[in-house]
């Protein structure tokens, strides 16, 4: 418990608190040029959030995949890789979940889910540890298979949907079937029909996971050490291209599972996308709100997806167009990013601190 | 002493959280003098001559230079001042030209746009012949060497018009020619009416080169002496605080079996350029044997083969009668040899670790520090506990990240896993680089005891005084080759400087 409060009062804790409150006063300025009430919108923001019971729960929902796409981020970036095809893994996750959800017939509901769910999760982790081959065996940057794979996904996705899914006459697959869903129907009809799934509880304990995997496991203290010094792990009997791929795959897990979770949970069936639907890129911004811990990026994924979520609310209740939010996430990412210009803020703060213990 | 000081720091107080770094220092800089500020790894030099230029700010006393009075709160007035810093580290852009480096930061320009890439050339080209510098204006940073380089960062601070330089240990990376080429600037740059305050802890060249010696221990002023007035024992003294025995005290090695036999390795580097052409030796039980070798003959690549971090083409590495070559680092490591590499930032340590994380680095997945697929920090941290006490590991604690610790500790926390091990065979490359009197006594005795436990040490190093008090036996290699073996008591540094330059014993050219 001690140890908790600490961590509310650390350094990094303090300067992120003061990052998003200055992301949300700039965009407050902003809409003050633009003529709105900051006031008015921001209430309307938290009041489509926190209103009520089906706000609560889509918010969730959006969170949800913010989450696992923010830890895929967050976990290659601790091992020393910046995956940015969290994208493509996303959507082979959700391809994987479909092709088993769909085709697979007569399972009981316990076993025909977490089936889908695995095979979501292999799904996008095999497409990420496909980058990580190509790293580790023929030294091509991450960054760029990565981005490339995104594509490749996109396409190799909707082709499977559109080749052995598809519902005819429409831009997307069939329904999966009923023993594949992941939605509480029970939570969901007590919250208004919002769509709340187990994927929320999941997607909490992956964070677990991480936390837990690379701090307090050995193969965690691999990644650790091959993430920050690549050439002293080596020189320690490391093996370095093992551990990059294993880093990938888990990587990309996390991120299959957003999509798997987004398949089983939400939607219940997959689209033909026609262009990249954005989960992996914002799970960068969440990574990076998060400072790549996954506690941080909770919290972060928490955060963005209250604000794109209430950032509707914000357009209907107040007029205030939904884009100014996106002002406002730039902005806190700008202000975690440049903590240099947060501290110098802070200055006057954490100087009267100081002096009180003294 | 009549004459004003040209920088006069007076009773220089700085305090970092939990530690006062410069206690009530006072210094007096005489013009057309080379003043040396010697002390130990984190003694306070740095934290001084950051505050002298203008990088920190002094908790008390103030700083006059020519006489007055001035506060120096940015490295930009320390240079408006005429204060000028070569740094340890160089600050060049490698794929800029020397005149643009020079340049960078205050370009002159033709009618406010265009760069004046003529004047500034020729400026540079004036500057360089003034100081014997023999640099080149339009040479690429990337293509010349470290001596040149630094050169690079003394021209820097002169054509920004510095009349007082700092140089911050300008001798850590460089080859014994290389020192003496810059001790002959220095000498020259005094002559023409510059001040030199030189950083150091090598006592050979304050002696060689300075005019007055300040020693600093733990943040305070030892004593300020003339050089002429000293010897390097007193020197040594006052810095460490305790007696330093230059010469190392071991008994006749008593070898043993053979426990590692290098036999015709060759190595070839991807462009097929030889890097090792057939090296043979072998180390014994009980016995150091050190490498001499000018940088670049094959050393760091014989290491790299023994660890396991480079194949070999050829020839045969065998290990207490098993052959080891082309076996994994792990393999090698868990066949029993140890490794203190030659870059211990790169190699030896993983600097955003804990020193207990860096403790285990290597043995992190054996009982008891892995329990079922676990790390048990309990045994972990006792281990880092029983280490950094044994070795005397200065860290606040053993969860310090590598990083904050000071060279010397650094070398000895690694000293101090390797030792752990209990290796059969220990290869020692560059082991006392960059550390001061008091860390290289420790680290050097940590090599004998090692010998005199039986156990086989390889000592690769550039210090030829290093090599001759140290070791049992010497091979020289050169071109990839072990072109002669000695004794150490049967030669000297001329000899072996000679057949570092690939003249064989006997003086018949190899």
């Amino acid at each position: 418990m001690n140890k908790f409060l600490k961590w509310f009062a650390s350094d990094s804790f303090i300067v992120s608190l003061a990052a998003i409150v200055m992301g949300l006063l700039l965009g407050a300025v902003v809409m003050m040029i633009g003529g709105y009430n900051p006031i008015t919108a921001y209430g309307a923001l938290i009041s489509r959030v926190f209103g009520d019971w089906y706000g609560f729960g889509e918010a969730l929902r959006e969170m949800t995949p913010l989450v696992l796409t923010g830890l895929a981020v967050a976990f290659a970036f601790r091992a020393g890789m910046f995956n940015i095809g969290a994208e493509g893994q996303v959507l082979m996750g959700m391809t994987g979940a479909s092709l088993i959800g769909i085709k697979l017939t007569g399972l009981p509901a316990l076993i025909h889910a977490p089936l889908a769910i695995i095979a979501g999760a292999l799904f996008g982790g095999l497409w990420a540890a496909l980058a990580g081959y190509i790293k580790a065996k023929r030294g091509v940057n991450e960054v760029i298979t990565t981005i490339m794979l995104n594509w490749t996904a996109l396409f190799l996705c909707n082709y499977i949907v559109r080749t052995f899914l598809l519902m005819p006459g429409n831009q997307r697959s069939v329904e999966i079937q009923p023993s594949a869903s992941i939605s509480i129907d029970w939570l969901s009809q007590m919250m208004g029909n919002a769509r709340v799934h187990w994927g929320i509880l999941l997607a909490m304990l992956a964070s677990t996971f991480f936390y837990y995997f690379l701090w307090k496991t050995k193969q965690g203290f691999e990644l650790r050490a091959v993430g920050s010094n690549p050439e002293a792990a080596r020189y320690a009997g490391i093996n370095v291209s093992k551990n990059i791929m294993k880093a990938m795959f888990i990587s990309g897990v996390f991120a299959g599972l957003a999509g798997a979770f987004e398949t089983l949970g939400v939607f219940h069936y997959q689209s033909v996308y026609s262009s990249l639907p954005g989960y992996g890129f914002n799970g960068i911004a969440v990574a990076l709100l998060g400072m790549t811990h996954p506690f941080g990026v909770l919290a972060g994924a928490g955060l963005f997806g209250s604000l794109t979520y209430g950032s509707a609310g914000m357009s209907f209740d107040a007029g205030v167009p939904p884009e100014i939010i996106q002002i406002v996430i730039g902005s806190i990412i700008f202000f975690i990013a440049a903590q240099g210009i947060v501290r110098f803020i802070l200055k006057p703060v954490y100087k009267r601190k100081k002096e009180k213990v003294l | 002493m009549a004459a004003t000081p040209v920088v006069e720091l007076k009773q220089i107080t700085k305090r970092f959280p939990g530690i006062v770094a410069n206690d009530s220092i006072s210094i007096k800089l005489q013009k057309g003098e080379i003043h040396a500020l010697l002390g130990e790894n984190g003694a306070g030099k740095s934290t001084l001559m950051n505050i002298l230029f203008g990088l920190y700010q002094p908790d008390e006393g103030h700083i006059e230079v020519n006489g007055e009075a001035v506060a120096i709160d940015s490295p930009n007035k320390a240079i408006e001042l005429g204060i000028g810093m070569v740094h340890q580290h160089f600050k060049l852009v490698q794929s800029f030209s020397v005149t643009e480096n020079i340049i960078l930061g205050m370009e002159p320009s033709k009618g406010g746009i265009q760069i004046d890439y003529k004047t500034a050339t020729e400026k540079v080209k004036k500057l360089s012949d003034q100081y014997g510098f023999r640099i080149d204006p339009n040479a690429k940073i990337e293509d010349i060497s470290v001596g040149m380089q630094q050169r690079v960062e003394i021209l820097k601070t002169l054509y920004r018009g510095a009349d007082i330089l700092i140089f911050d240990e300008p001798t850590a990376v460089l080859t014994p020619q290389e020192i003496s080429e810059l001790i002959e600037i220095m000498r020259k740059l005094v002559a023409e009416g510059k001040s030199i305050i030189l950083i150091t802890h090598k006592l050979k060249e304050i002696m060689s080169v300075s005019d007055t010696v300040t020693i600093i221990r733990r943040g305070k002023v030892i004593d300020t002496v003339k050089t002429s007035e000293t010897s390097p024992f007193e020197l040594a003294e006052k810095m460490v605080g305790r007696n330093v025995s230059f010469k190392v005290d071991k008994k006749p090695a008593e070898p043993g079996e053979k426990v590692i036999e290098v036999k015709d390795v060759s190595v070839k580097n991807k462009e097929g350029i030889t890097l090792l052409d057939g090296m043979t030796f072998d180390v014994r039980r009980g016995e150091i044997v050190g490498v001499a070798g000018v940088d670049g003959n094959g050393q760091t690549q014989i290491i790299e083969a023994l660890s396991g971090l480079r194949k070999i083409d050829s020839g045969s590495i065998v290990l207490n009668g098993k052959e080891i070559g082309n076996h994994t680092p792990r393999q090698i490591s868990e066949s029993g040899v140890g490794h203190i590499p030659e870059d211990r930032h790169k190699h030896g340590l993983v600097l955003d670790f804990s020193v207990s994380e860096n403790m285990v680095l290597e043995s992190y997945y054996k009982e008891p520090y892995t329990k079922r697929g676990f790390l048990n920090f309990r045994a972990i941290n006792d281990l880092a506990k029983r280490l950094v006490d044994a070795f005397d590991v200065r860290t606040p604690s053993i969860q310090t990240k590598a990083r904050s610790l000071s060279g010397g500790n650094q070398q000895k926390a690694i000293i101090a896993r390797e030792i752990n091990k209990n290796p059969d065979f220990l290869i020692a490359a560059q082991p006392t680089r960059g550390l001061d009197v008091g860390a290289i006594e420790f680290v050097q005795t940590q090599l004998i005891q090692q010998r005199d436990q039986g156990k086989a040490v390889l000592l690769v190093s550039f210090e030829l005084d290093e090599i001759l008090n140290v070791s049992d036996r010497i091979i020289v290699v050169y071109e990839g080759k072990v072109i002669g073996e000695v004794r150490p008591e049967e030669t000297n540094d001329q000899e072996l400087g000679l057949m570092m330059a690939g003249s064989r014993q006997g003086g018949t050219k190899a």
